[in-house]
């Protein structure tokens, strides 16, 4: 069989037989991840959510970082970016990263100012 | 045959021209060219989310109150059905891929068997977020709109739970004149009316000693830090003359759970990505057809399985990041 499917995952930690083994192997990975994210959802350990990072807490820190990480053999191994040209993946992923980065880092301070705004402002909203 | 599909040939001048330098078809290049446009379209519509929700960060409704249900089950189950519809969706993108896979073999009966799996799979979801949508509008305590437009919820003091309307208000008989078309000109069906007044609440409410008014304020420090304010009952009696109106279930205008656009946003951003998993079903639908008719197989490639695959993986990416900023922060 010629097809040139890259088969390993975790950077060459977990290699696979074929392509189907492969796609079930990221599925146990995507599953995992999703009942992670479900478990802290629901439990919400106090650790998590008492502790700061950037003015987030660190849970939803977590919670971000574990979805890149399921967007990201999304992407790699059910969309076959992992086995396009260097080029053509990195046209499809930078251009969104950088334009998203910057859209919500302008948007959330503006609403950050906002939110000061109405606190330390006279006008009665919360009545 | 390469891992992926290419109708090109390769020359040795790779940008001159007559080839394609990047290794993807003319089709598949555009539905990357859509994907990334859309992508950058939900983007847009969850950092406004992000927006409305710094800016209210201290009255937004907390997810893990709104979405406890799960069909055919009572009772609270937060998280739970949403984590199957996510289970669900990331299961029909498996079966794609496989789908995806067995038509680079050129296994035209796997590749059908796949499909067929996979638009079940989109189904159950698109059913099951019908379902949310419908137990989202309806509802399930009440509350009251002050005349701030704040949302004010109760609180049984004995259990801690939350008291619905129909648990503490007052039945008033009143005699209540309906407008007719025979009497106006100008008539307009009337609208929606919540099952219970507003007097009626509130005198069921001076009634119960035993009801609390829940805030939409969360606490920003201390013990409760991350939970809604609860009042006693001395400050709940003097809240109460803050009522306005009584609040069932979600429309676009207000809903029961909150800050208004917290179901402005849930309609929108799910409803958008509903309607990406619906048309995706459809496309799957055609594209299932023509397997079966065997259009492919005369075209000697299975491209066409793979560019709608693509768009199907799209809609699982998007709702997974749908359902960490909607239900899990």
């Amino acid at each position: 069989m010629a097809h040139a499917h890259k088969l390993e995952i975790f950077r060459g930690l977990l290699k696979f037989k074929n392509n189907t083994q492969k796609i079930w192997g990221v599925l146990i990975f995507l599953s995992i991840v999703t009942a992670v994210e479900v478990l802290l959802g629901i439990y919400k350990p106090r650790v998590l959510t008492h502790s700061y990072f950037l003015g987030m807490k660190l849970l939803n820190w977590i919670f971000i970082v574990l979805t890149l990480v399921k967007a990201y053999y999304i992407a790699w191994d059910f969309m076959h970016l992992r086995d396009e040209k260097t080029a053509l993946r990195r046209a499809i992923v930078w251009t969104p990263i950088f334009l998203v980065s910057y859209l919500v880092f302008i948007l959330l301070f503006e609403a950050d100012y906002v939110y000061n705004v109405y606190k330390e402002g006279f006008i009665k909203w919360n009545f | 045959m390469e891992s992926t599909v290419t109708t090109g040939t390769a020359t040795e001048n790779v940008w001159g021209g007559g080839n394609k330098p990047l290794g993807a078809s003319y089709g598949k290049m555009m539905m990357w060219f859509f994907i990334v446009s859309d992508a950058l379209t939900f983007s847009g519509f969850l950092a406004a989310y992000g927006f409305s929700r710094f800016k209210f960060i201290e009255t937004w409704p907390i997810a893990d109150e709104v979405f406890t249900h799960v069909p055919f089950f009572h009772g609270n189950y937060p998280m739970i059905y949403v984590a199957f519809m996510t289970f669900i969706l990331i299961m029909s993108s498996v079966t794609m891929v496989l789908a995806v896979d067995a038509g680079h073999k050129m296994k035209q009966n796997a590749v059908i068997w796949y499909m067929f799996l996979t638009i079940i799979g989109g189904a159950i979801f698109v059913g099951s977020q019908a379902w949310e949508w419908a137990t989202f509008i309806k509802g399930d305590f009440g509350a009251v709109e002050t005349k701030g437009g704040r949302i004010l919820q109760f609180i049984d003091a004995e259990t801690g739970e939350r008291a619905a309307l129909s648990d503490f208000a007052k039945i008033i008989p009143s005699e209540r004149a309906n407008h007719e078309r025979k009497n106006g000109v100008w008539f307009y069906d009337e609208g929606y009316r919540p099952t219970f007044s507003m007097n009626e609440v509130t005198e069921g409410f001076l009634a119960n000693p035993n009801i609390l008014i829940r805030t939409e304020a969360i606490h920003q420090e201390g013990e409760k830090e991350g939970e809604k304010t609860l009042l006693t009952r001395e400050e709940s009696l003097e809240k109460i003359k803050d009522g306005k109106l009584v609040v069932e279930g979600a429309n676009l205008v207000r809903n029961e759970y909150g800050s208004r656009l917290f179901a402005d946003f849930f309609f929108f951003i799910t409803g958008f990505h509903g309607f990406h998993v619906f048309s995706g079903v459809v496309i799957n639908i055609i594209i299932f057809f023509n397997v079966i008719l065997g259009t492919y197989e005369r075209r000697g490639h299975y491209e066409m399985v793979e560019k709608v695959g693509l768009y199907w993986h799209f809609v699982d990416l998007v709702w997974v990041f749908v359902f960490t900023f909607f239900y899990l922060v």
